[in-house]
């Protein structure tokens, strides 16, 4: 009765997983309990509050939140999309387009801006953008985040394809596909949760980055680590974890509704 | 999928577009973090109808290294330190104004008009000054407190349990002071024993932390630990039984000023602000939100209590601090290569 | 088989064949562009004169590389002899990031596989599930672990009300604490590649290989693993290669009290040091070192895909 094996389970793997969604959330239960937190302090509990949630919205400073919030989104869906283009197509290039010249460097070139430490690529990028005369504003932010987020698309990516053997896009053309039709028809769907995993490393690479971005901005424009970067340096006030809750909270009704709109999508087929 | 990126296209082109228009009425300032009330700000904005951005930065050299890669041209004023103000100055980044263009220059406090980093003020207007010693838990040691002992050769309660700040200028002043050696000395053997002094001492210490050295006094990771005199105040209040030191070996002052920039696109403006913050009322502001000390005389009607009467910011009679100085090419080399051993 | 792979390879047979090119510009645009000649410029600083303060004098210096491999003691007057310092840091983070690593390929590879054996509208929810902490900020999350692990902090207090110990376990400033940070940084890094290598991994093999009465584990060791290789490399070149940067959680959470590569190189350009071209120099130095076993994980690739 060996058949009766789930052969998709291996003892201890549960536990892992479930040690792994703990190490990932119990700072962040922190920061949520935190951000209810009256007192102004972290180390000392004052009772139950929504003052932090006000201060959010109506505080002085909630205009800068609020544009740093837009940027910062704007950027990150912005970058990721590209990265997420420009890996895929680097990706099929490297594995299903044969010999082709430059082949040999491209696999470095495409990983240099993992390679280079980030505080170099800043000086250096704030340098060349002001040799060049291109002046620092969103733009000067958008191209250095697409760079440093590709290696991050392309790599979740290739994985994948180096998984899907030709044979599938073969068959389409000894069905008369074109080549088009072959990528988008077969290579593209069956890429798809390589592509999901690229495009969502990206794009917290991209909400996350301060190094690059602090060089690089324009004066006075703020995304959400730069601008909340002061305010946490020197202890995280709650008005940040009150902000950092609320992102969560944006994130997790993202997730549900994509779950849902995509239950709705099976149950009508 | 279309419209959803026709839309998206044009949410992105609206935002490059609004961020590149340049409006009349600005004001672009460089500055600290946490170091100025955003209610003061949109208080200048209100009174002269200016558009105020402000970026931040984190030590002295973090904003010399950026201007000096390309942000020159895009700030009006920046808020250096003292011997920073001198380095900028001889770098040429800061543009020169007359005490005529500014009508409440008088009241700069006398003691800080004619400094030795700008002498007559021609660059810049004295911001907050304060003091770099260090604090102790009073619960763990309960000895005398002002010596530098207690950092540089601690009591055994203290032994391990020390931060220092992350930072080579004030690290090496205070190790010299306890040294009783001059900063910025050339002498090989005092240099020698400065090395010496910070290579014994390192297991002694816990960590090395700035931005944290607050929070370690207060949560109780360090009983002892180098801080800023304002910064310890606020310690204080969040419940940490420490008290400030004023080492009779002698302790580091500092004054934060705010400079008139080379290239400044707003230069009016600048000078507005910089007269802004000359008013006793906005400088005491700035004294409430920071806890250091203002340069401009005439805030004390102004201060609340607790900042006025807060013991780290009165050291007593007859101690007095020294400024870090701005240390020559080949003492800084020694004193880069000390600080990379100590931190190998 | 073999004859069948080669053939693949050919330029004609490949499904886009001579497109390779077109397909790559983006790329190369892209960060040719925007990243190469900046690094570029790098490359000739570390060969400049340094400007006292930051900057850099047009002048050529092999002084940067000099610093780098030579000691001539405090003064700089000594005979030469090999330096160990930066040696000693280049060797205490590549260290660490490889630990790093390795826990995080520990965790990581059982969590993709559970997310991958979920029924399939189930699987994103759980990718999210990984992706959501890293809606917040780095920093946070550093301090807020910071905060948990400390030795009054949440983790200790609930340990000792528990009673499985009755000291608080010192867990702040030790490499135990660099290690979680490192791993709480990258985790996703690991899980999301090797996802996207398992999802596509065949059940048919290991039912194959259990007809045959291979253990669960031969299985792992001897099908598994192999066929979902790329993707575990992927998720080790992305963890390994920004933990060898990083220092947010060697300084918050290990105490600063010792360089890693990248406060070494911060300081150059953010500290008092203000000397670019060591910095640049340092930088160079970690990029050969990460391109050459790059190159040849490449080129080992390239024989097995020839094979």
């Amino acid at each position: 009765m060996a058949r009766k094996i789930d052969l998709r389970r291996f003892p201890g793997f549960l536990p892992m997983t479930y040690l792994c969604l703990f190490l990932l959330y119990a700072p962040l239960i922190i920061v949520m309990i935190y951000s209810f937190n009256e007192s102004q302090s972290i180390t000392n509990w004052g009772g139950f509050s929504l003052r932090w949630y006000g201060e959010v919205f109506w505080g002085v400073e909630s205009e800068k939140f609020k544009a740093a919030a837009i940027h910062s989104f704007i950027i990150a869906i912005t970058a990721a999309t590209c990265s997420t283009c420009i890996a895929t197509l680097a990706a099929t290039a490297m594995l299903r387009a044969g010999r082709f010249r430059g082949k040999g460097i491209s696999f470095a070139l495409i990983n240099l801006p993992l390679m280079v430490p980030e505080i170099v690529t800043a000086v250096a990028t704030l340098i060349f953008f002001s040799a060049i005369g291109f002046t620092t504003g969103i733009l000067t932010i958008l191209l250095s985040h697409i760079v440093f987020c590709i290696p991050f698309a392309y790599l979740p990516i290739a994985a994948r394809m180096q998984g899907i053997e030709e044979v599938y896009e073969q068959a389409a053309q000894d069905l008369y596909a074109t080549r088009f039709q072959a990528f988008k028809l077969i290579l593209l769907p069956l890429m798809m949760p390589g592509i999901i995993s690229g495009f969502l490393l990206a794009f917290i690479i991209s909400l996350d980055d301060f190094i690059i971005t602090n060089f690089v901005k324009g004066a006075g424009i703020e995304t959400l680590p730069t601008a909340i970067f002061g305010s946490v340096k020197q202890g995280i006030k709650p008005n940040i974890m009150a902000i950092s809750t609320l992102l969560l909270l944006v994130s997790v009704v993202f997730v549900t509704l994509s779950w849902l709109v995509g239950r709705m999508g099976q149950n009508r087929k | 999928m279309n419209t959803l990126l026709k839309t998206w296209a044009s949410v992105l082109a609206l935002t490059l577009a609004a961020t590149g228009a340049q409006a009349e009425g600005k004001l672009s300032i460089y500055h600290w973090f946490e170091y100025i009330p955003q209610e003061l700000l949109d208080k200048f904005a209100a009174e002269y109808d200016v558009e105020v951005t402000m970026d931040t930065f984190d030590s002295n050299e973090a904003m010399l290294a950026s201007l000096k890669a390309g942000k020159m041209g895009t700030y009006d004023v920046a808020v250096p330190g003292d011997y920073m103000v001198e380095i900028m100055a001889g770098e040429g980044m800061l543009d020169r104004f007359e005490p005529s263009e500014l009508s409440n220059f008088g009241n700069i406090a006398p003691q800080w008009l004619d400094v030795g980093f700008d002498p007559g003020r021609h660059s810049s207007i004295p911001y907050q000054w304060g003091s770099t010693s260090f604090s102790v838990n009073r619960d763990v040691y309960k000895g005398d407190i002002n010596t530098s002992d207690i950092l540089f050769n601690p009591p055994a309660e203290l032994q391990g349990k020390i931060n220092m700040l992350d930072s080579q200028g004030e690290v090496l002043a205070l190790a010299s002071m306890h040294l009783g050696i001059p900063q910025c000395t050339s002498d090989r053997d005092q240099l020698k024993a400065l090395n010496a002094l910070l290579q014994s001492q390192k297991p002694n210490w816990a960590s090395f932390s700035s931005d944290g050295a607050k929070d370690v006094l207060v949560s109780g990771d360090a009983a002892a630990g180098m801080i800023w005199n304002g910064f310890s105040a606020k310690a204080r209040e969040e419940g940490a039984n420490i008290e400030y030191a004023f080492p009779k070996e002698g302790f580091v002052v500092w004054m934060d000023n705010v400079v008139l920039l080379k290239d400044a696109p707003n230069r009016a403006n600048a000078l507005l602000f910089m007269n802004f913050l000359l008013e006793p009322e906005n400088a005491a502001a700035v004294t409430n939100y920071a806890q250091y000390t203002s340069g401009v005389t005439g805030v004390l009607v102004f201060l609340e209590e607790s900042v006025a009467n807060a013991p780290e910011l009165s050291p007593p009679d007859g101690q007095k601090g020294e400024f870090i100085m701005a240390c020559p090419q080949e003492v800084q080399a020694v004193y880069d290569k000390i600080w990379t051993d100590l931190k190998k | 088989m073999a004859g069948l792979l080669k053939k693949t390879n050919s330029p004609n047979n490949a499904v886009y064949g001579g497109l390779g090119g077109w397909l790559m510009l983006p790329a190369w645009a892209v960060i040719g562009i925007f990243l190469v000649l900046p690094v570029l410029m790098m490359l000739v600083y570390s060969f400049l004169t340094k400007e006292f303060r930051g900057g850099v004098i047009w002048e050529f210096s092999m002084a940067a590389y000099d610093q780098f491999f030579f000691d001539r003691g405090l003064f700089g007057d000594d005979p030469p002899v090999i330096e160990w310092t930066y040696i000693t840091i280049f060797w205490r983070s590549i260290w660490q990031a490889a630990l790093a690593t390795f826990f995080c390929l520990i965790i990581g590879f059982p969590t993709a596989w559970f997310i991958a054996t979920r029924a399939g509208k189930n699987r994103s929810v759980w990718l999210f599930l990984i992706t959501i902490p890293y809606w917040v900020n780095l920093l946070i999350r550093t301090i807020s672990m910071k905060f948990l692990i400390r030795d009054t902090g949440p983790l200790n207090e609930w340990l000792i009300a528990s009673g499985l110990i009755s000291e608080p376990i010192h867990m702040i400033n030790t490499n135990f604490a660099v290690q979680l940070g490192l791993f709480y940084s990258y985790l996703p890094f690991m899980v999301l590649p090797i996802y996207a290598s398992v999802e596509r991994y065949n059940f048919a093999l290991s039912e194959a290989a259990a007809d045959l009465y291979a253990s669960r584990w031969t299985t792992l060791r001897r099908i598994i693993l192999p066929t979902v290789r790329p993707g575990i490399i992927a998720g080790c070149i992305l963890v390994f290669v920004p933990s060898l940067g990083a220092f947010l959680a060697p300084d918050l959470l290990g105490g600063a009290k010792n360089f890693m590569i990248g406060s070494l190189i911060e300081e150059q350009f953010k500290g008092n040091a203000g000397n670019w071209p060591f910095g640049a120099a340092a930088s160079m130095i970690l990029l050969s070192m990460v391109l050459i076993v790059l190159t040849f994980y490449a080129r080992a690739q390239g024989k097995e895909g020839a094979r």
